[in-house]
């Protein structure tokens, strides 16, 4: 049990360095009692509002809507700011389609833009004769700027070198298609659905740092679901920031979907409970919880999280999915994400959102080699036909488009 | 986990002993192992090449100094380089002589722009001037009521216009004049670097409101991309400097050397929390350790300030000096430590623990049983463990659902973190040297 030194070493350090520090100021600024006993303590969970949760219906239902009540606009002590709205998307002006969902793209397609600044890229290995150095250098430096990490890709290349060997390839075409499918067998995932029964409340949660997708995401999903005629409710437990629950107002608006909100600064359980009444009495099939994002090293707010989901686990068998959404220009600290928020909440799937830029998202073969959670679907454009099922060929694929 | 740099650099410098300067091959090993840490850190490829080969040119030859052993004396010069790359430039924002001066934010969807507006307004103000905040995303519904509220709680003004972002932009100038403000903070809507419709509306919105400084706001966690990013824009709308945000997560944050490599623009700003005070300038050297996964001491103790009882940490130096540092006071202590964080990233900012402590199991179920022994102790027994016999060890070990191992494991252990603090104190209350870690690092 070494992390008992490795604590001793730690509390050593921090304590000595505190009190270091405070002893010093002591002396410079001769605190008095009262200073001292105003020293900032741990963080508190955010000031809770009272728990006035109000169900917002989509207009057309024979449903009168309460006038908003204005928020109260003191500035909130000690608390952090509104993140940036989650701007994945532009939400087009367009009316709710009426036909079924569309066919879902192809990843290829979706990505042309992007892909084209990789044109000829690999195209340059596939044209050669041998397999030499400058082959080996090409793959890796590919690998590392697509995120797949330096470890990673150090392991693979390794693997492919052994592989290679003993199938005896020796053309760099071959070696390529070699490569492509060792890295969709790493992406393979025994389930890649989103967990559903029929005749019950089905709660998806979604959750991830800020300004990955998180609310987006739903809006589109919500789009979706509701298109294919399942009943959604929309539950706005992002009560921090502000206008977060407007914005997946107007998602509810659009799609037909129920929302359920409380004001700013409520308690984001207090949403969440009053969302799964509300869809066990509507029998609603589907429940999206939008939450805020955090960053997983803030204890206070991993555990708020782990309290939102001991709030759904209240139902049994009512939470499916718990979807980590992750930006695909995330460079290593994705991984940290999927440890600690599968560490803290149990993660069942991610959602990689913004692969229409120039990331490759590569990350997402460590999350689901090392920790073993598959992504489940994939953002790849601003509307809601835009998120599509993770396809690990198509993804590969992306990867090294000529 | 990373290995520290200094645990890697050992063992090359083990072999290199009466040795007088730096060899060839050893330059390569030492530039390979850089390259790792640099890798790691998400510093783009073509980045951490152009820099290896500087440190290359800088450490071959050198002659080794008599006071730094090679590994420390390496260290030192790629930490340096990168302080130099990192900082080098002033960092300050251009004001216009004729007000008001205009500061636009541009970047990726979810960087973090319109908090850091309200941030920069906050701090604009703070220094004495009267900002104007202007919200120019209207693509995004409720943008403009996030910044309003950001407004509100800064007390400054919030301009907007349901037309386009381009009328926006162009007629803040005149909002601010009548508003008799002297600095204009513009908020641009998110936007992908190969999106040129909105690239192209980015520009005609610079050539409205023709900003004194163009930001590019840049988030901590950005990976390989961040070089094209930044060269698409710096390429497209210009850019003056960057803004980097979310460094109150534990991402290593190499974007930073890239942008700063790839644009020669400098990093004016570092988003450090949610707050609106959390904003600072950059500080080159707390990066430099960062992204070299050597720690980051003083982000690490700033952090300590905030969780730790600062009435509590005092009596607990006063008794680690005086060498009656007990269970109980280490089981008050940890709890401080828990809340700043996984126990990992925490481990991460301090620099030069050895290797082997560093691959011990660290996570919450480890954590949990040694709370769990402690806790199954009487106040007795935590006070003075020399009194903790067999059948003692024994009642702790059914108590907390542990194994006699693991009790005697733990008291082991702590016997010999209690010597670490004797010597502590012994030496005058110096903090402990830890191998391979230089002199003259930050805070150590």
């Amino acid at each position: 049990m070494a992390l008992v030194i490795v604590l001793g070493i730690v509390v050593l350090l921090l304590v000595a360095a505190v009190a270091g520090v405070s002893v010093s100021r002591r002396s410079q600024r001769r605190m008095d009692a009262a200073e001292r006993s105003a020293i900032t303590q741990a963080k508190p969970l955010r000031p809770q509002a009272p728990a006035q949760v109000e169900i917002v219906l989509p207009p057309g239902e024979d449903v009168e809507i309460p006038p908003q009540e204005p928020v109260a606009q003191e500035p909130l002590p000690e608390e952090r700011v509104p993140e940036e709205p989650v701007p994945e998307e532009r939400v087009p002006e367009e009316p709710v389609p009426e036909e079924p969902v569309p066919v879902r793209p192809r990843l290829r397609d979706r990505l042309g833009k992007a892909r084209e600044l990789l044109a000829g890229y690999f195209g340059d290995i596939r044209g050669r004769s041998a397999i030499d150095d400058d082959v080996w250098d090409e793959i890796e430096e590919a690998l590392i700027r697509a995120d797949v990490g330096v470890g990673p890709t150090e392991r693979i290349l390794d693997d492919l070198r052994r592989r290679a060997k003993e199938a005896a390839v020796s053309s760099p075409a071959d070696l390529l298609d070699l490569l492509k499918a060792d890295l969709v067998d790493t992406l393979r995932a025994a389930d890649r659905s989103l967990s559903f029964e029929p005749g019950q409340p089905n709660v998806w949660m979604f959750v991830g740092v800020n300004g990955v997708g998180k609310t987006t995401s739903i809006g589109k999903i919500a789009q979706r679901e509701a298109a294919a005629g399942r009943n959604v409710v929309m539950a706005a437990a992002d009560t921090f920031r502000a206008a977060a629950a407007e914005q997946l107002q107007l998602w509810s608006q659009r799609v037909g979907a129920d929302l359920v909100r409380g004001q700013d600064g409520a308690d984001p359980g207090s949403v969440v409970f009053d969302a799964m009444a509300a869809a066990g009495n509507r029998g609603a099939d589907l429940v999206l919880v939008d939450t805020a994002g955090r960053l997983h090293t803030k204890v206070n707010l991993m555990e708020e999280l782990k309290k939102l989901r001991r709030i759904v686990d209240r139902t049994p068998g009512a939470l499916k999915e718990v979807l980590l959404v992750i930006d695909a220009s995330t460079g290593q600290n994705g991984l940290n994400q999927a440890k600690q928020f599968g560490e803290a909440v149990d993660v069942t799937g991610v959602i990689l959102t913004k692969l229409d830029g120039t990331a490759k998202g590569g990350i997402v073969l460590a999350v689901q080699a090392e920790l073993g959670i598959p992504v489940k679907l994939v953002g790849v454009g601003e509307s809601a036909a835009d998120l599509i099922e993770f396809d690990p060929e198509e993804f590969v694929e992306a990867l090294f488009a000529a | 986990m990373f290995d520290s740099l200094s645990d890697r650099f050992e063992s090359i410098f083990t072999r290199m002993r009466g040795r007088g300067r730096l060899g060839e091959k050893e330059v390569d090993e030492i530039a390979r192992e850089i390259r790792l840490a640099l890798l790691e850190a998400d510093v783009n490829f073509k980045v951490v090449k152009s820099f290896i080969s500087r440190v290359k040119e800088d450490a071959a030859g050198a002659e080794l100094s008599k006071s730094l052993s090679p590994a420390q004396q390496v260290i030192k010069i790629v930490h340096q380089e990168l302080i130099n790359t990192l900082g080098g430039t002033t960092g300050k924002l251009t004001m216009n002589p004729k007000p008001p001066t205009v500061v636009m934010l541009v970047g990726l969807q979810g960087s973090g722009k319109t908090t850091a507006c309200g941030k920069l307004a906050r701090h604009l103000k703070s220094q004495g001037l009267q900002p104007l905040l202007v919200a120019a995303d209207l693509q995004r519904p409720a943008a403009v009521t996030q910044l309003q509220v950001l407004g509100e709680q800064v007390g400054v003004p919030v301009y907007s216009e349901p037309t386009d972002p381009v009328a926006v932009a162009r007629n803040a100038r005149a909002e601010a004049g009548r508003l008799g403000k002297n600095v204009i903070v513009l908020d641009t809507a998110g936007r992908l670097q190969i999106d040129a419709p909105l690239m192209d509306e980015l520009r005609r919105m610079r050539e409205a409101v023709e900003p004194d400084n163009v930001l590019l706001v840049v988030d901590a966690m950005t990976g390989q991309e961040a070089v094209s990013v930044a060269e698409s824009f710096a390429g497209t709308v210009g850019i003056d400097g960057v803004v980097l945000t979310k460094l109150d997560g534990d991402a290593r944050g190499g974007a930073a050397l890239s942008v700063k490599e790839v644009t020669g623009k400098p990093i004016l700003f570092a988003g450090v929390g949610e707050k609106l005070a959390d904003f600072e300038p950059f500080h080159p050297d707390r990066m430099a350790g960062r992204i070299l996964g050597m720690g980051d001491v003083l982000t690490l103790i700033e952090k300590a300030e905030e969780s730790f009882d600062q009435e509590q940490a005092v009596k607990a130096a006063a008794k680690l000096k005086k060498g009656s540092f007990t269970l109980e006071d280490f089981l008050e202590q940890m709890q401080q430590v828990k809340k700043m964080g996984p126990l990992q990233s925490i481990i991460g900012m301090i620099p030069g623990i050895p290797k082997e402590l560093k691959n011990t199991q660290l996570d919450d179920k480890e954590l949990g049983k040694v709370e769990a022994i402690i806790r199954s102790m009487t106040p007795a027994e935590r006070n003075d463990i020399t009194i903790i016999n067999g059948s003692r060890r024994l009642r702790i070990a059914q108590g907390s659902g542990t194994t006699t191992q693991d009790v005697n494991a733990l008291l082991k252990q702590f016997k010999m973190v209690q010597g670490m603090m004797k010597q502590m104190a012994g030496a005058g209350g110096k903090r402990p040297r830890f191998p391979g870690l230089p002199p003259g690092m930050p805070g150590m």
